[in-house]
């Protein structure tokens, strides 16, 4: 029947893209950046890593370091993350341009990126690869823990990549900070009121700058692990697809808190593969249906939270709104 | 970290109003570095000069009779989305839902195709699809719009889930209605019949779809500058409570503007089933959801350069579509191009609204970036 100790592996391997996507948007939004570029920095981020990987395993033949092949996609793809994260912080903080409107174009750009050269990787570097399948690289993402063993209880919890331990620790990390140390409380401040900040003497623009590009970069780790784990090393277009917005919504669904989101994304990333788990008697079109679930239930937790309106599950005061200091 | 009362290099100032020439000046300087910049990236794609891969892409986008109607045809698809978007911005209400709102209007335009087509005679039938497309797209728009006067709820991500609900109700019936069986897709619906389709005036096909798009876009130009309600959606967008204080009441004001907003959208999806592509795929709206937001937001509601924008956009993609054509590229190079065209439009807002003052009082006037 209903088969959990392969569901719960399945689901929390789902939930750990979201996962780092929902934190990096989380670290985002506390500085008043409603960064709806999410989606594509998550492509530019798995994207970047690829083009890592790939040139890596070219360039060293047979023998594969495992060092490197960490190393370097993980460097590629934090340095592609950032980019992003440092261009919407340039049209947003500094030329105050409309937060959704970056956002939305960050998207259509980052998904191109990912699609354009995950398309196009081989034909531009002319080697003679029928498709970028990165078996090599992506062994050392995959890698469970060394001292797990094989009973029930390891494969639940002790089976993954290492970039989905990173990720439940960046969450719990991340929660810490924002809740309990002057940094975050000042970021925390930053978005709630920028102007009341300013004049306590926090420097805004550093704020709003490290949390966007911060934030970018842990959501562009989430695309790295999808595609050097989750998906074995192999890009196919648009096999990311919507995600980068479930991640969105999840830092709704968490009320802002990262250590919420640790559990949620596990919970989110079950209902997005429920539909494999439910027997349906071969009826493919009811599937598509339970496909439905994560997006039905975070609208019902939309209403939710705007219904009951208490104060501390609101989002930042300041989100979405640029910081101009002589605007009155 | 303070640097003793030093006066910064760069000082920034709000402008006022800046006369139209000037800020569309601004924006065309922005366009054409962005084109530069295109340019470039394409030269390190392929390897070509940059003159002969502009000579390429315009080509693709006007090289041919056939090809300069695709481009009208998707031009029309651009704009009618961004002409629906128009009075939800005006009221700062983040529509993000036109995604969705198309979808479900071709997914009922669809289902009158195929379960009435032989039933009812072409001309009821394509009245009917119209009723229907308009009605479900509002009703789409409508739910977020609703929860959002009653309980103030996030718009921006309610509309955003819409999308996906609505893709997924697409996939099941594509699921449904396959033909032929296994095949994963629903084919040319009608094809024999042509019930429901949309007749082409003359010889040209697209020429019904452009025209009704126009007629939309002008009559929203005037509901929106001339009507009452028009009025009400300037002034809610302003500020809500100067609306409140006024006696306008703002719930069904946010509503009403949904309805508008969602059943052009589903207009938009059945000129796409009836007028163009007589089949249905999750993929229809193609993103086009998402830019038509950029679009009127850009245009800030002047529906010349809504025209325009949306023409430009196209341009591009086709263009670009082509160059990957040719040199074997993915198809998706066109998203990096209008990525990255959008990026500098949207840079160059800053220009317009802000002035840059340099150190020691010298004035420097804002370029583009």
């Amino acid at each position: 029947m209903f088969d959990i100790v392969s569901f719960i592996p399945r689901a929390i391997m789902q939930g750990i893209p979201l996962l780092f996507g929902c934190t990096g948007e989380t670290i985002s939004e506390k500085s008043g950046s409603l960064n709806l570029g999410i989606p594509g920095v998550m492509y530019v981020g798995g994207i970047c890593g690829v083009i890592g990987a790939f040139l890596y395993e070219q360039s060293a033949g047979g023998n594969v370091n495992g060092f490197l092949a960490v190393l370097i996609p993980l460097l590629a793809c934090l340095i592609g993350s950032l980019l992003m994260g440092l261009l919407f912080s340039l049209l947003t903080i500094t030329l105050r341009v409309n937060q959704n409107v970056v956002g939305l174009a960050m998207t259509t750009f980052g998904v191109g990126v990912g699609n354009f050269f995950g398309g196009s990787l081989i034909k531009l570097t002319g080697s003679d690869v029928p498709s970028i399948a990165l078996s090599a690289t992506s062994k050392y993402f995959s890698k469970g823990l060394p001292f797990g063993g094989s009973g029930a209880f390891s494969k639940m919890f002790l089976s993954y990549g290492f970039l989905a331990y990173v990720a439940v620790i960046i969450a719990f990390v991340t929660a810490y900070i924002l809740k309990r140390t002057r940094v975050g409380l000042q970021l925390r401040a930053v978005g709630e009121n920028p102007a009341t900040a300013d004049a306590a003497g926090i420097n805004i623009t550093k704020y709003k700058y490290l949390a966007t590009c911060i934030g970018c970069m842990v959501a562009g780790l989430g695309g790295l692990y999808y595609v050097m784990d989750y998906a074995s090393g192999v890009w196919s277009n648009d096999a990311f697809g919507d995600r980068g917005w479930l991640a969105i919504a999840l830092v709704i669904f968490t009320l802002w808190r990262p250590n919420i989101a640790v559990f949620a994304s596990f919970l989110f990333g079950g209902l997005y593969i429920l539909y494999l788990f439910i027997p349906t008697g071969g009826d493919m079109a009811v599937k598509e249906l339970y496909k439905m679930l994560p997006y039905l239930v975070t609208i019902i937790v939309l209403i939710f939270t705007g219904m009951r309106n208490k104060r501390e599950n609101q989002p930042p005061e300041s989100l979405g709104l640029p910081y101009f200091r002589e605007d009155r | 970290m303070s640097k003793a009362n030093r006066e910064p290099l760069l000082h920034i100032t709000k402008r006022k109003a800046m006369p139209w020439q000037q800020s569309w000046l601004i924006r065309l300087i922005s366009i054409v570095a962005a084109l530069i910049v295109c340019a470039v990236i394409t030269t390190a794609a392929t390897g070509l000069d940059p003159m002969s891969v502009y000579g390429t892409m315009l080509e693709g986008a006007f090289g041919t009779e056939r090809k300069i109607w695709v481009l009208g045809k998707e031009t029309a698809v651009l704009l009618c989305i961004a002409v629906a978007m128009a009075p939800a911005f005006r009221m700062k209400f983040w529509n993000l839902g036109g995604e969705g709102q198309v979808l479900i209007g071709t997914l009922i335009s669809a289902a009158c195709m195929i379960y009435l087509g032989d039933k009812i005679p072409s001309g009821l039938l394509i009245l009917l699809m119209v009723v229907a497309s308009v009605v479900v797209g509002a009703i789409w728009a409508g739910i977020p719009a609703f929860f959002k006067a009653k309980w103030n709820t996030n718009e921006t991500l309610f509309t955003l889930m819409m999308n996906y609900v609505a893709i997924q109700l697409v996939a099941y019936y594509i699921i449904i209605w396959e033909s032929p069986k296994g095949s994963g897709k629903v084919g040319i619906i009608n094809q024999s019949t042509n019930a429901g389709w949309l007749p082409s005036l003359g010889s040209y096909q697209y020429l019904l779809n452009i025209l009704i798009v126009a007629l939309v876009t002008i009559l929203m130009f005037v509901y929106l500058k001339y009507s009452k309600h028009g009025y009400e959606i300037s002034v809610v967008g302003e500020s809500q409570r100067t609306a409140r204080y006024v006696g306008i009441k703002v719930d069904r004001v946010i509503i009403r503007t949904l309805l508008v907003s969602g059943g052009i959208c589903g207009l938009c999806g059945f000129l796409m089933v009836a007028g163009t592509d007589h089949t249905i795929t999750t993929t229809l709206a193609g993103g086009r959801g998402f830019l038509g937001v950029l679009v009127a937001w850009l245009a800030q509601f002047n529906p010349l350069a809504m025209v325009l924008v949306s023409l430009l956009l196209c341009v591009l993609s086709r263009g670009a579509g082509e160059i990957s054509t040719i040199y074997g590229l993915n198809q998706s190079f066109g998203d990096i191009l209008t990525g990255i065209i959008l990026f500098f439009i949207i840079g160059s807002e800053f220009f317009i609204n802000y002035k840059i003052h340099l150190r020691g009082g010298a004035r420097k006037k804002g370029g583009s970036n």
